[in-house]
Order: C-alpha cells, then structure tokens, then sequence
C-alpha cells in the first residue's frame, strides 16, 4: 500500500511538472489524442464508425494533432490499464468507446486530474470527464418509414440483443416510424441475448423471416441478418454500418452514427482552452445520425417523404416520440401535442403499439 | 401452426445442426479407437479460418474445404504427437489443443475479421427441388449438406461392415489383443486421430463459409463442445449422432420461432434448452449400465504403449 502510495505521489508530482513544461511550450505541441476500441474496427460496426470518426478528425486538424488506437480492449480491469497507459504516456484527451468502460474512465480520470477524457453512451461525468452518444433513435424513425413503405406482408423483423432502455427505445422508434405511413405494420422481435453471434443472429432472422417478416432490421454487431435477407430475398435495415455490400439487393439503407465532427470539435476545445465536461446526446440536427446512401429499388416519393422528415426532426417540428403515443394495451402513454423527454426516453421499458410480443423480464 | 412453417423449421434445423453432424461423426471415429480427443472446438475454430482464408484468397469451395480440412488435421497432428508418441495425458491435452485453437485462430484471421464472402449457393435440381414439401425438406441445400449425408454413410458402412473398421473398433476395445494380433495400435490411431481433426475442420469451413460467410473470433461458439456430447448422447453410434445433431439445430432454430410467435418463455431460458436436453439425455443413457457398456469403447481416454504392458 505504502510504496502504491509513494508512487502516486511522486507521479503527481512528475505530472505536475510535466504539465507546467507542455503549458508553456504547448503552442507548438501537438494534441494527442487516444481511442479505446472494444472490437476490432473491421470494415463495418461498432468500432469502425468511431474510428471513422478518429480519421475524420485527423483529417480536420492536420498536424494539430496526433492520434492512436488499441483495439479489442475487454471491459474491467484490462480497460483501465489501457487507458491508465494512455494517459501516462502523455495522451490529453482520450476517447473511451463502449460502455463498460465507464467506471475505469472515472477512476483513470481521477488519478489524472489535467487530461480530459470523453467516455461513450455512460451517465456519469467528472470534472474531466464527459459523455456523449448519438440518438439512435431518430435513425431509426427513418428506417421505420423506409421498412414500412417497402414491406407487403406488413411483417417487420427485428433482431435484439437486450432488453435494455436504447435497444427498446430503438424498437419503439422503428415501430413509430413504420406506422407513421402503414398504420398496419406489425414488428415482431427476436432476442438473441448477445450483441455478436452471426449464428444465432442469422438462425433469429431466417425465424423472422419464414414467419412472414419482410423487412429485417437488427441492433446487434454483425452483419449476419443482412447476409441472411439478401439470401432468403427480402430486405434489410443494417446498423452502425452501410452494409450494402453484404447485401446489395437486399440493403434498402443503414441507420448509423457519425463522430468526425464531434471528435474535431472536442478535440479543438481542448486545443483552445475552453473544454469542459458535458452529456452530449448528439443526432440529426448535430449531423451525429445519418441514413447509409438509400437503395435504388425505394420509390423516389418514399426518399422524398424520408429527406423531409430528416429536416423535419433536424428543426425540432417533428419529434419521433410525438403524441398521440399508445403502449401496447392502447393506453395513451403520450398525449397529442407532447413529446417525450430525453430522462423518459433513457428509462423507457415498454413496447409501443404494433410491436408483437413481450419484453422478457 | 402453419404446416408450411413447419417444413421451414425443419429444414433450418437441417443446416443449423450440419456442423454437429460433421464435428461429431470426426470425433466418433477418433473415439471409436480409444482416443479422447477434447480439442473439437479448436479444431473447428483454426479449420473455419483456413477455410476462410482459402476462399476469400481463391474464391474455391473444393480450396477452402481443402485447405480446412488439412488445418484441422494439422491440430489433431499436434495431439496425435502429443498423447501417442509422448504419451500425454488426453484429457490435459485435448483442452489445451481447445485453449490454443482459440488464440491461433484469432490470431490467424486478424486481418480477415468481416469480409464480405458471397455463400455458398444451394444447389436447384429440376424438379425435385420444385416438389411442394419433399422438395423443401429435401432438396434445397448446399453441397456442405448433401456431403455430411454421403459422410454419414460412409463412414456408418466403415465401421460396421468394413474389416478395416472392425480393426479400428478392435483397438478401441482392446489394444493388447489387437497388439498381439500384430495390428499397429498407434499407427491407427494416429489416423483415426487425424481424420476426426479433418472433420472437426470441415466442420469449422462450413460455419464461416457456407452458415455464416464471415469470420468472427470464436465464432464457433461452444458447437465444438456440444459435438462431443452428442458423441455420448449418442452412445457412439452414427445414426444418433444424426438424429441428436438435427435435434439439437431444432431446439435452437424452434425457440426463435416460439419467440417470434409471442409465446411468453424467457428468452435465457430457450437459450439453455439445448444444453439442458443434453443433460437429461446424459443422465438417461448413464442410468443403464448395459448401454454404455455395449458402445462405449472399452479403451476410451487411456494411454497406451506396446511396449509397456
């Protein structure tokens, strides 16, 4: 414990000294900048759209700053040497990318009180610890209206990982966004109980699909129920990633998240001074939500009724969660004229109208 | 329900337990000679990524089968070498082989995690692809399929109606007698070894190549486990290994369905159902002394030298 603690000091006081050196010298400094990734960035997914969002940055700064990556970083306590390593080696702003990182984050931070750290899809922030997500859920609107036009068997598929608030709040907006235009769209969803297994994740679409659906969608990581739709022949919604290329007949558009911007504007921040720790919860109007490029076979007026509806939600007049709101009794849960706050949207735990089943308990 | 879901069900759970039937009836054969062999989930890992390897290099089926298949082998060799020659101990052995086949594969396919592969295309022959519900049940699958049902057979005709099988099922029983018979004990069982590996890769091709066309780490996902109970479960005869394979891919493809029909089970529940029937089956067949001792392979998991006894 003693020598823990010795060390603690003294590296404090290193730091000190380190941070008094880079302050007068950091003009010419560059920033750099570390990502924490759970999964291999591959070519689609997850990781890959943050480190799309890592390039963009780079891109935008130039030789402002400097950046570097570890990826296939498991939650706990491996995570919170990584990202202690980060910060020792003299890394100012540090992304940290899934949510099991958040208290490692937290406890990082405090041992580095001048590095500023920026976790993802967490609610807990520090003094130099800020959170930021997207809000998948107006993609997801989208899509619903996408699916619901191009569906003829009225059958929706979804295949979920759990039954956690941001995936129910994802079926719920699909669903919205589906009867919207088709008041007789029904959405029936699958658990898989896990957020990558192509197996399982193609046997619950084939499921889905020889029980009428139509149109698959999913929020889990792999890019098996579009491989699956484009073999049985019918249509997919892909997640996280444009996946046309897994399903090229298939792929109708893919709801996903875009972080360049947010990256080189926090990372600008800190360049300047100015950053201070804040729960961004960022979509359509911050370019944070954006559709993959709409297949072809969508009807030019669907596209249309899609682009107006982007704008729609990006100047607030349309709101996915907008009353009228029936849960699946058909009791009103949201009355016309109002919409949903974001502290109700982050608690949500039940199915709306037209979603078929039960959330497992 | 629907009968036309019905024959769906089916015929996913055809494809859904194809890689059991091939890891299983691999390790049968292994078994069969006395050779316990725990390394299937390995196996099929490091197999289903030379296998994806092969085809995303080549664009071949027969390559990647190929090239699977030898990967697999290549594992069992390491084993063979291992509990054989050195004499190892199996048991330690085969999960240290599982243990390895785990961190090669993801280390192998790195760079290969998430291309894009095109399948594997089931295969239309006239007519009696278009037969209503024959042809749906039994005429709509790809290659990999139709190949475990030639394998079955093939090795079902081995084993019991071959000398040649009647050997090997000889030195499972007793290697002493066979010894003194002059027949090569570790010889064959190098090649009885060898052959379950080659299955256990094909096994692996047909998950990340046909089932999946991708490539995941351990996206095998314990099936390399689950072949070996079934060897058990079947009392170490191929025809049940068949009959528990398919069963097995029903429970699993049947308890999407009875989500997606709204019935109210517990999502984690279904998940342990396959598990939980193999237990109950274990327990079933365990209870009956005769059974076990009429199949099971009486040398099954010992090490054995000729010159040693």
């Amino acid at each position: 414990m003693a020598i823990t603690r010795k060390h603690f000091l003294s590296g404090l006081i290193i730091l000190a000294c380190v941070a008094g050196l880079s302050l007068s010298a950091s003009a010419a400094e560059k920033l750099k900048v570390g990502f924490v990734y759970i999964s291999p960035i591959g070519d689609a997914g997850w990781t890959y759209q943050h480190d799309l969002g890592r390039r963009e940055m780079e891109k935008n700064l130039g030789d402002k700053v400097e950046t570097k990556y570890i990826e296939s970083v498991p939650e706990g306590p491996e995570a919170e040497r990584v990202i202690r390593d980060l910060a020792k080696s003299g890394y100012d702003l540090i992304f940290t990318t899934s949510f099991g990182y958040m208290n490692p984050t937290l406890k990082v931070a405090k041992m580095f009180p001048r590095k500023h750290f920026e976790h993802s899809t967490g609610y807990k922030t520090s003094k130099n610890v800020g959170t930021y997500m997207c809000r998948f859920y107006e993609g997801r609107y989208l899509t619903g209206i996408i699916a619901g036009k191009m569906t003829k068997s009225n059958v929706l598929g979804y295949v979920a990982a759990f039954p956690i608030p941001e995936v129910i709040r994802g079926i719920n907006a699909f669903t919205l966004g589906a009867r919207s235009v088709n008041p007789d769209v029904k959405v029936k969803v699958i658990w898989v109980n896990s957020w990558f297994d192509p197996g399982k994740e193609r046997e619950a679409s084939e499921a889905l699909i020889t029980q009428g659906a139509d149109v698959i969608t999913h929020h889990t990581d792999s890019t098996a129920p579009t491989l699956t739709a484009e073999e049985k022949g019918v249509y997919a919604i892909a997640y996280h990633s444009d996946m046309s290329k897994y399903g090229p007949h298939a792929h109708l558009t893919a709801a996903t998240h875009v972080y360049g911007d947010f990256y080189t504007k926090t990372a600008q921040a800190v360049l300047d001074n100015t950053w201070k720790p804040e729960q961004v919860w960022s979509g359509i109007k911050e370019g944070s939500i954006e559709l993959a490029p709409i297949n072809p076979v969508v009807p030019k007026d669907v596209v249309a009724l899609v682009d107006s509806t982007t704008k729609g939600i990006a100047d607030g007049s349309i709101h996915p969660f907008q009353g009228p709101i029936r849960d699946q009794s058909g009791k009103v849960v949201v009355e016309a004229g109002k919409s949903l706050s974001d502290k109700e949207l982050l608690g949500m735990n039940y199915y709306v109208e037209g979603v078929l089943g039960n959330i497992p308990k | 329900m629907d009968f036309d879901i019905f024959i769906q069900i089916l015929a996913a759970a055809i494809a859904a337990g194809t890689p059991f039937v091939y890891a299983a009836l691999g390790e049968l054969v292994t078994e069969k000679s006395g050779v316990l062999n725990l390394g299937v989930e390995g196996m099929m890992l490091v197999g289903a990524i030379s296998g994806f390897i092969a085809m995303a290099k080549t664009g071949s089926l027969i390559v990647a089968i190929l090239c699977g298949m030898s990967a697999g082998a290549l594992m069992a060799f390491i084993f063979a070498v291992l509990t054989l020659t050195l004499m190892a101990n199996q048991v330690a052995s085969g999960l240290a082989l599982t243990i390895f086949g785990v961190g090669l594969s993801a280390f192998l396919g790195l760079k290969y995690t998430s291309i894009a592969l095109p399948g594997v295309p089931e295969i239309h022959i006239p007519f009696l692809s278009d037969i209503p519900v024959l042809g749906r049940l039994f005429f709509s699958y790809d290659i990999l399929i139709y190949s475990s049902l030639i394998l079955f057979a093939a090795i079902s005709w081995f084993l019991y109606k071959t000398k040649a099988g009647l050997i090997l099922r000889g030195i499972g029983e007793a290697p002493k007698s066979a010894h003194a018979l002059g027949y090569n004990v570790i010889g064959i069982r190098y090649l009885a070894v060898l052959f379950g590996g080659a299955m256990a890769g094909l096994g692996g091709v047909y998950l990340s190549v046909a089932y999946t066309p991708m490539w995941v780490e351990g996206m095998v996902a314990g099936r390399g486990w689950v072949a070996l109970a079934l060897v058990v479960f079947a009392t170490w005869r191929p025809a049940r290994v068949m009959a528990g394979a398919y069963l097995f891919g029903g429970i699993t493809i049947a308890q999407f369905h009875i989500q997606g029909f709204g019935i109210e089970i517990p999502a984690q529940l279904l998940s342990m159902l396959p598990y939980i029937a193999t237990i109950i089956v274990l327990v079933f067949i365990s209870r009956d002394q005769n059974t076990i001792r009429l199949n099971s392979p009486a040398s099954l998991g010992q090490t054995y030298h000729p010159n040693n006894q």
